[in-house]
């Protein structure tokens, strides 16, 4: 067999993996022995997401690669190995532990390394740099033990980012930006007065137009207390964090003699290559043919292509690319694209400023009437929009595109506008086109690899996808849930025969409907049951065939076919009498007892036809549904609150209750989950819920939008100090709202992300009462609470509800045998029939 | 003397190899919904009725699982072709032929089902 030619990438980053993909795509990796040198302990990871690292992603789910990919390429990669020394002479790459590799190309992707101003003190113990996730682990260990108080140096895109992530650590930040204004590569001065205001209103402190002179530093160990800055003042700081930029890592280069530009970054022609044809170099310590180095992830990964290209002999050239950002910071939206800063001849700006609210709009227009460029701050909806639209004359007047829906402006401009070949996705170069070859969002990441870079355009492919035509529910619904909703209360049908009949697509008339409409029409007359005049009970009638089987049974199933039962304990308060009902249910009936997340307890194991005796003994212990299997009011959390706890300022556990209480049975598009914290040290955790509840000294703070789970959402406060009856009056009115129009399986947090206007709308809705729907939102409000039965009660009484609660039609009493149970510590677990992958006929099965 | 008036019930029937068995009494289903029956020989049945009155019945095992649940699936219609979708996991099986609609490997059994008169 002949020897195949060997490649040497150096760096084993964000471009460095990006380059690895786009060899395998090319087959590259079979014509090639591909070695990887890979300074970092950890394969190639999302710098990008660095800060996520805070609100909860691991190592691994920041990895961008798995030994999967690596080891079916074959590639051979070396971690915690740098390259050390390169002789071009002899083509040798010397690694750290004594590795000598011969290449015939080599790649170097070496990315960068943050800047450190030569102050004095720069070393001391407390001084950090923002790059890697070691980085991370040493802030955060470091803030935990030993600060309370922390200084960014630089108020760049990444020093904001690294603020941001210490104030999520609980340190008071301060920000020292040696510029005038916030930001100063990315937004102008009328951006920076923008974002100074946000960037304050958050609770951080900015010092600009200052430097830094000194760390101070003090204690037995030399580390950090302070900072001088070059006004004369001090700064009293536990932990500095480093970011003033960043320099390329040219270095390896330059020791090997290639050509390096002036202010650094290791010369490249347009196919990427170095002053020695044999090396390329990519990503951040390249300095690409226009002569920049970019310190963004998008053009390194079109040179990571464009060597790839190179290397297969075929076309590609990498001559520059555009520098748009969008802030990641949480809560602040500041986004510039484009030639932000109208450094083109002859354009002109077009500015909308409202420093009430923090926003701040500029765009660049051209002579001819085309987008240049523009800086966002405080609403940056628009951004996948307009910098899609960059480069061509926008279809609307550039005025319409900056002032705020609702100022008077005619429709925003939509995605339908945007031509074929506007960029949506920078990160990796999609454009609409590409986009709209598929189907579904998995479907455009993984095909395009759109949306898998920043994230930031993934809102703008969901609007572009085919299902945005045509919005139905389901194959038999061309309706929206909201809709759908509207249709049930405006003209009383409660029957979703009837619904289907009448409204269903032309197909789905007078048919059986489906497993998507059926559970979300059901919900929707369940909530407006009283007003309509539908049955209250779930399980009445036609609603029966409706519900869901966890709602039809009451009960959750569980893999086995058998349930679990959960009582509600409001406010997760509980007597020691009733901990000891459910002690002994569980023990009589074998069940296998759980604390859940939501403060209360789960009961599993149930066959379906104990369902019933379980709940006798409940209901008489005074129990009542839980409603762990609907759609529907989950927990209210609570905390201690002021009755035992020091800090307490208020009867957090009150409250939970009355919540708890008042909005129990509550059927919605999706759960609902709430928590009441006593103060401001949140150990409800509120601020993770659809409504969350935190006292203050004069009464209440209502947080709404948060969501844990999946996708983890922060709630947005709605409105503060609020009273105990205006506290509820509001809470009525957001559910309400929430349920009349958010889409079928869509939680709080999704629902406030999606509407158009966002919070500010629904606190427009529900506090200002701008779409005079309160006092109705209200009034469905008081029906439910007025005509609240507990489910469970309703149907131990009731021998017909009680008929189906069977394993067998046929033998009533005999049990599913193939609900089997084994020991485990001390309790048991299902024990599951093995099933092999792949298509083993069951008996009572056969395979096709 | 009093005669006891006579009470026609409708009842279910499945047919096994070479014979009908009886399931339960036609008011026993709920339009849209199923219930489980158990064979003589231990397997078991799912039993549906569709809201114009139609009868259908499937082996209640779900493949994907190996639990028994299928008779507490949703049932409903695509393309005039009627379905139940397993409530663990929601894979949809035809209820005439009892192929597996989101994966051609995997079936299950279906039985021939009819009403019929008893007296009771
Ligand atoms: C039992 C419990 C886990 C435990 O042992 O602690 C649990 C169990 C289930 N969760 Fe959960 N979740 C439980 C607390 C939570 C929490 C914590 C909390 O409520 O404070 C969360 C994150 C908070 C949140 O929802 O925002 C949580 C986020 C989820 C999600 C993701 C929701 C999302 O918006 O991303 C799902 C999936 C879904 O609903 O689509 C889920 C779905 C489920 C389901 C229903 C999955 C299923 O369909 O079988 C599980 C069945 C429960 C059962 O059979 O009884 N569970 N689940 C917890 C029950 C709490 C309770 O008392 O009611
Ligand atoms: C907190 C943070 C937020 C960011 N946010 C954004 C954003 O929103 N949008 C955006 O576009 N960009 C963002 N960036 C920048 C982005 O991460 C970089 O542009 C990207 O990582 C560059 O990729 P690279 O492969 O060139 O460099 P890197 O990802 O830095 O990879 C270089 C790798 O080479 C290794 N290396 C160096 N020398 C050697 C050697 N001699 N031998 C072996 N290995 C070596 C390094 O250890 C490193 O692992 C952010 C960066 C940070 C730190
Ligand atoms: S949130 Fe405040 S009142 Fe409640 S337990 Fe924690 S510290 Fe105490
Ligand atoms: S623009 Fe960053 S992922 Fe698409």
């Amino acid at each position: 067999m002949p020897t195949m030619p060997t490649l040497v990438l150096v760096g084993h980053g964000m471009v460095g993996q990006r380059f690895l993909e786009a060899l395998a795509e090319r087959d590259l990796t079979d014509t090639h022995r591909v070695v990887v040198l890979c300074e970092e302990p950890r394969p190639a990871y999302d710098r990008v997401q660095l800060t996520s690292y805070f609100s909860g992603r691991t190592p691994d789910e920041l990895s961008l690669t798995d030994a999967g990919f690596i080891a079916r390429h074959g590639i051979e990669l070396h971690l915690g190995d740098p390259a050390e020394h390169i002789d071009r002479a002899t083509r040798t790459v010397m690694a750290r532990s004594g590795l000598q590799v011969t290449y015939d190309t080599l790649v170097l992707a070496t990315g960068s390394y943050p800047f450190v101003p030569p102050v004095p003190g720069k070393e001391a113990t407390g001084c950090f740099v923002y790059r890697t996730i070691e980085d991370l682990l040493a802030i955060e260990e470091y803030a935990k033990r030993r600060a309370t108080t922390g200084a960014v140096v630089g108020g760049g895109l990444l020093g904001l980012e690294a603020a941001g992530a210490l104030r999520g650590l609980g340190l008071d930040t301060h920000v020292v930006e040696f510029a005038p204004r916030l930001m100063p590569v990315q937004v102008d001065e009328g951006g920076g007065a923008a974002l100074l205001r946000t960037i304050t209103g958050m609770g951080l402190s900015v010092h600009t137009g200052v430097g830094t002179q000194e760390i101070l530093t003090g204690g037995a160990d030399g580390a950090v207390r302070g900072m001088k800055l070059s006004d004369g003042s001090e700064l009293a700081t536990d932990l500095v964090v480093f970011s003033a930029g960043v320099r390329p890592r040219d270095q390896l280069a330059r020791d090997m003699g290639l050509t390096v530009g002036e202010r650094g970054g290791i010369t490249v022609d347009e196919r990427c290559r170095t002053s020695d044809p044999a090396v390329y170099a990519i990503g951040e310590c390249a300095q690409a043919v226009d002569g920049r180095v970019y310190g963004l992830v998008a053009p390194g990964y079109e040179m990571a292509q464009t060597v790839a290209a190179s290397i297969a002999s075929q076309d590609g050239q990498f001559t520059g690319a555009d520098l748009s950002t969008k802030l990641k910071l949480l809560g602040v939206d500041v986004a510039s694209f484009g030639d932000a800063h109208g450094a083109a001849d002859g354009c002109l700006d077009v500015v909308y400023s409202d420093s009430r609210s923090g926003t701040y709009k500029k765009l660049v227009v051209g002579p001819e009437g085309e987008l240049l460029g523009g800086i966002l701050v405080g609403d940056a909806e628009a951004y996948g929009t307009l910098r899609a639209l960059t480069g061509s004359v926008p279809p609307v007047a550039p005025e319409q595109l900056v002032l705020p829906a609702g100022a008077g402006a005619p429709v925003a401009l939509g995605p339908e506008a945007l031509p074929g070949d506007a960029v949506i996705c920078s990160c990796h170069n999609v454009t609409k086109e590409a986009i709209q070859a598929h189907a579904t969002l998995p479907e455009v990441k993984k095909c395009t690899k759109a949306g898998t870079g920043c994230g930031s355009c993934v809102k703008l492919i969901g609007q572009l996808l085919p299902q945005s035509g045509d919005k139905g529910l389901c194959g038999c619904f061309p309706h929206t849930r909201a809709e759908l909703y509207e249709i049930v209360r405006v003209k009383r049908i409660a029957s979703y025969a009837e619904l289907l009949d009448a409204h269903g697509r032309d197909g789905a008339r007078g048919g059986e409907g489906c497993e998507v409409c059926k559970p979300a029409v059901g919900s929707i007359i369940a909530s407006l049951a009283p007003t309509i005049g539908a049955g209250g009970h779930v399980l009445d009638g036609e609603q029966a065939a409706l519900q869901d089987t966890n709602d039809h049974f009451l009960a959750n199933l569980q893999k086995n076919g058998s349930y679990s039962v959960v009582p509600r304990i409001p406010g997760g308060e509980v007597t020691p009498e009733k901990l000891i009902v459910i002690g002994e249910v569980a023990r009589d009936f074998g069940l296998y007892t759980k604390i859940t997340g939501g403060q209360r307890i789960d009961l599993f194991g149930a066959r379906v036809e104990e369902l019933p005796l379980i709940w006798a003994r409940l209901v008489d212990a005074g129990f009542e549904s839980g409603h762990a299997y609907g759609k529907a009011l989950r927990t209210v959390k609570s905390c201690v609150g002021q009755t035992w706890c020091r800090y307490g300022v208020q009867d957090s556990v009150r409250m939970a209750i009355d919540l708890e209480l008042r909005y129990r049975g509550l059927r919605a598009p999706h759960k609902l989950k709430s928590a009441v914290s006593g103060c401001g040290r949140e150990c409800a955790e509120a601020q993770s819920k659809d409504f969350g509840v935190i006292a203050t000294a004069n009464g209440w703070n209502l947080y709404v939008g948060g969501n844990g789970g999946a996708t983890p959402r922060h709630a947005d406060l709605l409105a503060q100090d609020l009273s105990d009856a205006e506290l509820i009056r509001l809470i009525d009115r957001f559910l309400m709202f929430y349920i009349r129009t958010a889409d079928r399986l869509e939680r709080t947090a999704g629902w406030l992300e999606r509407i158009e206007g966002g919070l500010d709308h629904v606190r427009d809705v529900v506090v200002h009462d701008s779409l005079g729907l309160c006092d109705e939102l209200e009034a469905l409000m008081a029906d439910h609470v007025a005509h609240y039965r507990d489910e469970w009660a309703d149907t131990i009484n009731d021998p017909e509800r009680l008929e189906r609660f069977v394993s067998f039609v046929n033998a009533p009493d005999a049990p599913d045998p193939l609900v089997r149970f084994v020991p485990e510590r001390d309790q048991i677990k299902p024990d599951l029939p093995l099933l092999s992958i792949g298509s083993r006929p069951l008996e009572g099965s056969v395979t096709s | 003397m009093t005669v006891a008036p006579e009470k026609t019930a409708v009842m279910v029937q499945l047919h096994l190899e070479d014979a009908w068995f009886t399931v339960c009494e036609l008011a026993r289903l709920t339009p849209g919904r199923g219930v489980a029956a158990l064979l003589p020989d231990g397997r078991q049945a799912a039993v549906f009725l569709d809201r114009t009155g139609r009868l259908y019945a499937v082996g209640n095992r779900d493949p994907f699982t190996g639990a028994a649940v299928l008779s507490r699936g949703l049932i409903g219609s695509a393309e005039g072709r009627p379905f139940v979708a397993s409530p663990l996991l929601k894979q949809r099986f035809d209820l005439e032929s009892g192929a597996c609609l989101d994966d051609e490997a995997y079936a299950v059994a279906t039985y021939a089902v009819q009403t019929t008169p008893s007296n009771a």
